[in-house]
């Protein structure tokens, strides 16, 4: 696919799953879609190696949009570009948005043909700078 | 440095954090949320578990690979963060370093830190501890005297304010408790720079 793909990275699995089936509600299956949340242990975290393969499940040559929530989150999405290194880490960008609303902007623009920068403008637009 | 030395050092790492990670968590639980001991430990025993596969690499490989394991398996922000740390220290430290040698690749190792959690030195953060670590490293400081200073700098993260991390939610109120990464690096610092010491 053509379009921006949105990865989505909570802390809980739960809120991950929903903030993605907003996104479905919102844009179908025109824009690639992965998210992971948990520890991968049970418990609420984020872990590098589910943050990888929810890139790879999105992955789409237009770049992907990282959503997030809280600090280790980020920090966790940030190493994981790096570990996947070039050339795709420079067509990946964690986001600085709020998870949720982030998520289905971006996703919106995503599924017009926007680029990866407009995509990730467009969540941007929602966090105060 | 040998390969029996580098497995010791990994068993007296894991020991440390196994010892503690109650105490680290009960540290996290007042101003974070509450996973540091139990993250720390699961990540150091995954490098113990391989620990003598890590010993029979060089050191520089060994250190990237003890690094990338506690990025895989310690989780929360703690993971990239000693993650980084490792691997930074093995991308800049010889097959067999001298203190020159280490004092140097660990002051990039803590930049690299620094960088993975845009964070500063006074944010009530690991690099508190890291920061004067580096400098009686890179001074004539002995393994006793950098273990002082590592609890010393630990301890004088209790008046900041968090400015990084879970803990900086609580504003005002994260004064008055330790900052749990700090007092994990502080224990590293000690137990390992103890069985470094006692081998030289």
């Amino acid at each position: 696919m053509s379009n921006v793909g949105i990865v989505i990275v909570s802390h809980s699995p739960l809120v991950a799953e929903g903030t993605a089936d907003m996104v479905r509600q919102m844009v179908g299956d025109e824009v690639p879609l992965a998210w992971c949340g948990g520890n991968g242990h049970g418990g609420l975290g984020t872990n590098v190696e589910a943050i990888m393969g929810a890139i790879d499940k999105a992955w789409s040559e237009a770049g992907v949009a990282i959503l997030v929530d809280l600090g280790g989150a980020e920090t966790n999405s940030e190493m994981a570009v790096e570990m996947i290194g070039e050339p795709r880490a420079q067509k990946i960008i964690v986001c600085n948005a709020p998870i949720v609303e982030g998520a289905v902007m971006a996703a919106t623009e995503s599924s017009g043909g926007a680029s990866l920068k407009e995509v990730v403008a467009t969540a941007h637009e929602l966090s105060p700078s | 440095m040998a390969a029996l030395h580098l497995a010791r050092l990994i068993a007296v790492a894991a020991d440390t954090i196994a010892a503690h990670a109650e105490e680290l968590t009960a540290l996290d639980q007042a101003i974070g949320d509450g996973d540091h001991g139990l993250n720390m430990k699961r990540g150091f025993e995954a490098v113990r578990a391989e620990a003598d596969a890590f010993a029979a690499k060089p050191l520089p490989d060994a250190l990237k690979a003890i690094g990338t394991k506690l990025v895989m398996t310690v989780g929360g922000a703690s993971g990239p963060l000693f993650g980084t740390l490792f691997m930074a220290l093995g991308k800049e430290i010889a097959a067999d370093p001298d203190r020159k040698n280490l004092a140097a690749a660990f002051g990039k190792a803590v930049e690299a830190v620094a960088a993975r959690g845009k964070s500063q030195i006074g944010q009530k953060t690991m690099l508190d501890v890291l920061q004067p670590v580096h400098d009686a490293l890179a001074g004539d400081k002995t393994a006793a005297e950098i273990a002082d200073i590592a609890d010393a700098a630990a301890e004088a993260t209790v008046p900041m304010k968090a400015l990084r991390g879970r803990a900086s939610f609580l504003g005002e109120r994260s004064i008055g408790h330790m900052d749990a990464g700090a007092r994990s690096t502080a224990l590293l610092v000690r137990s390992v720079g103890q069985a470094i010491g006692e081998s030289a």
